[in-house]
């Protein structure tokens, strides 16, 4: 299976909102969060369909998502996951001095993870505890 | 059955204030005017909630009472060298005022979600001011709405019929008496609303808004192209924004989050500045918390700065990469910590909230939130603006009042009854 490199935007969605407001500890909110929108030409490329299992890769850390195709992602080589603590495992620790993390624009690479599958929100803390 | 009206809304920064809640055996039934997320938290608050107050034990975190869970968390703050109190913005300014003398009186580090959101924003207009003015200003007088690096549908839902371009004003009455532009890096759900929809590259926002300046200041500039657009649609902006009669600028965390940071808003705000000599401009940052804005206001009253205030020395210090709590964190200087309606764990980079979780941490929260579910001590507490009443500040800083429509379960208090709690724990245990 072929993966692709591209530049990893998180931000809020409509879903994400909703889902906190449920609870952060509800499956509405985890499928909210553990998504991340792909443009469908990367898709086609890399062999994905919609719902399949990918792995996003940045130098500051790696998760299992699911992909969705999305016509809001402008071009190939762009990627989107909702704010929530799947993102939040793949941004950078630096502020450059503002106290505010790089949360838009870091570098990732994405390839499929069809034996993976997406940690619940327990297993994520469970490893960020323990790792 | 009470219809209550009026009820002001504790979700994103528009605080819309028109919300009618119909209540029976205090229970909400129905909501009205509100938005998808208002509704969502309205009509299911109340399903998934802290019981009680928690305490961690063997891993496991087991029920102790709140007198018992105040005295822990006093503890846990008296005896550490370089404490935190963090969050807050999503609760009431008196709450917030509370929050300020606690960590003055711990001698620590009071900080805010601000941070993560608009932090950048304040250091930006520590350099260059704010030209900005009210919504309902931009309401009434507004004909050219600009949404930069912001998604109102999806963040801030009734942002545009409320208070911009679906709105009814007093001059401007009508959708097609103002033009709406949206730039962003990305199609989004407000950007089929809009008349102009000018997508850049990521992170160019910098060189947008810089070429907008040198073509409105000096008529032409060298290049085919700018931020991915051709030079021809940015000159086409600049006509639009130069020809307007009341121009606003509404900017997101698409500016604060991504390359630049600080340096956006600085040229975000410099371009406004320039605009003023052709139309009335201004520019309002749309903060996301409902109280993000007064927590701002409030510490800034207390202590002479906005977010990211260190009292450990006896007097506030500010310097925001230094006394940031993300910073702190990051550093591993900071030995304990107390999370007031907010959820760090979920939001900040994994390796900063590994951090929080290697030191004591408690959590204040009305429901469990990734925070919560590793604290050392949680305490349950009512939700402001539904079984809590209080001040908030919109978005454009006109403060609004919080109303109480429920009473809250037996034994459940408000973060302002709990922070005064544990004041009042620490200031008696040191005599």
């Amino acid at each position: 299976m072929r993966g692709f490199k591209a530049t990893l935007l998180t931000g809020r969605s409509l879903k994400q909102g909703m889902g906190k407001e449920v609870s952060k500890t509800s499956d509405r909110y985890k499928e909210s969060v553990s998504i991340c929108e792909v443009h469908p030409n990367d898709m086609e490329n890399a062999g994905l369909k919609e719902g399949d299992l990918i792995r996003v890769t940045t130098k500051f850390g790696s998760i299992v998502v699911k992909c969705v195709p999305s016509d809001h992602i402008p071009k190939p080589g762009i990627i989107f996951i909702p704010y929530g603590p799947y993102a939040s495992s793949l941004i950078g620790i630096s502020t450059d001095s503002t106290g505010m993390p790089t949360f838009k624009g870091a570098s990732a690479e994405v390839e499929a993870a069809p034996e993976e599958k997406v940690l619940d929100i327990k297993q994520l803390l469970t490893n960020l505890v323990e790792e | 059955m009470a219809v209550i009206e009026d009820v002001v809304c504790p979700i994103c920064g528009c605080v819309c204030d028109d919300i009618i809640v119909t209540v029976e055996d205090n229970k909400i039934k129905k909501v009205k005017n509100s938005c998808s997320i208002s509704a969502t938290k309205f009509l299911n608050f109340h399903k998934h909630r802290l019981p009680s107050p928690l305490i961690k034990k063997d891993g496991d975190q087991i029920p102790i009472s709140l007198e018992e869970a105040v005295e822990k968390v006093a503890k846990i703050l008296v005896n550490a060298e370089y404490p935190a109190i963090y969050g807050l913005a999503l609760s009431s300014c008196e709450a917030q005022g509370l929050g300020v003398e606690l960590a003055e009186e711990i001698g620590g580090v009071i900080d805010n979600q601000t941070v993560t959101c608009h932090g950048p924003t304040a250091l930006g207009l520590h350099d260059v001011g704010m030209p900005t003015c009210t919504l309902g200003e931009v309401r009434h007088r507004a004909d050219l709405i600009v949404y930069w690096g912001c998604n109102p549908e999806e963040a801030h839902p009734r942002h545009l019929k409320r208070y911009s371009v679906l709105s009814k004003g007093r001059f401007r009455k009508e959708r097609e008496e103002r033009k709406m532009v949206i730039i962003d890096v990305r199609k989004t759900k407000s950007t089929k609303q809009a008349d102009l929809f000018l997508q850049i590259e990521p992170g160019q926002d910098f060189e947008l808004m810089s070429a907008l300046r040198v073509i409105l200041n000096f008529d032409e500039i060298e290049e085919e192209s700018v931020a991915g657009l051709p030079i021809e649609k940015v000159e086409e902006f600049a006509e639009l924004l130069r020809n307007c009669e009341f121009g606003i600028i509404f900017f997101g965390l698409g500016l604060t989050m991504s390359r630049g940071k600080e340096r956006n808003i600085d040229a975000a705000v410099s371009l406004v500045r320039d605009l003023n000599k052709w139309a009335k401009f201004s520019i309002i940052p749309m903060r996301g918390h409902y109280n993000v804005t007064g927590m701002n206001e409030v510490t800034a009253w207390q202590t002479g700065y906005a977010y990211a205030v260190d009292l450990s020395h006896g007097y506030p210090w500010y310097n925001p990469g230094e006394t940031s709590f993300v910073d702190i964190l990051r550093r591993g200087e900071c030995d304990a910590a107390l999370i007031i309606a907010s959820d760090p764990v979920a939001h900040f980079p994994k390796e900063i909230a590994r951090n929080l979780c290697k030191i004591p941490f408690a959590v204040i929260d009305p429901h469990p939130s990734i925070s919560s579910l590793l604290a050392d001590i949680v305490i349950p507490s009512a939700f402001t603006g539904i079984e809590a009443e209080g001040s908030a500040y919109r978005m454009d800083a006109v403060p609004l009042r919080l109303k109480k429509v429920l009473e809250p379960p037996p034994g459940i208090y408000s973060d302002e009854e709990i922070i005064s709690m544990i004041l009042e724990k620490i200031r008696s245990m040191r005599g």
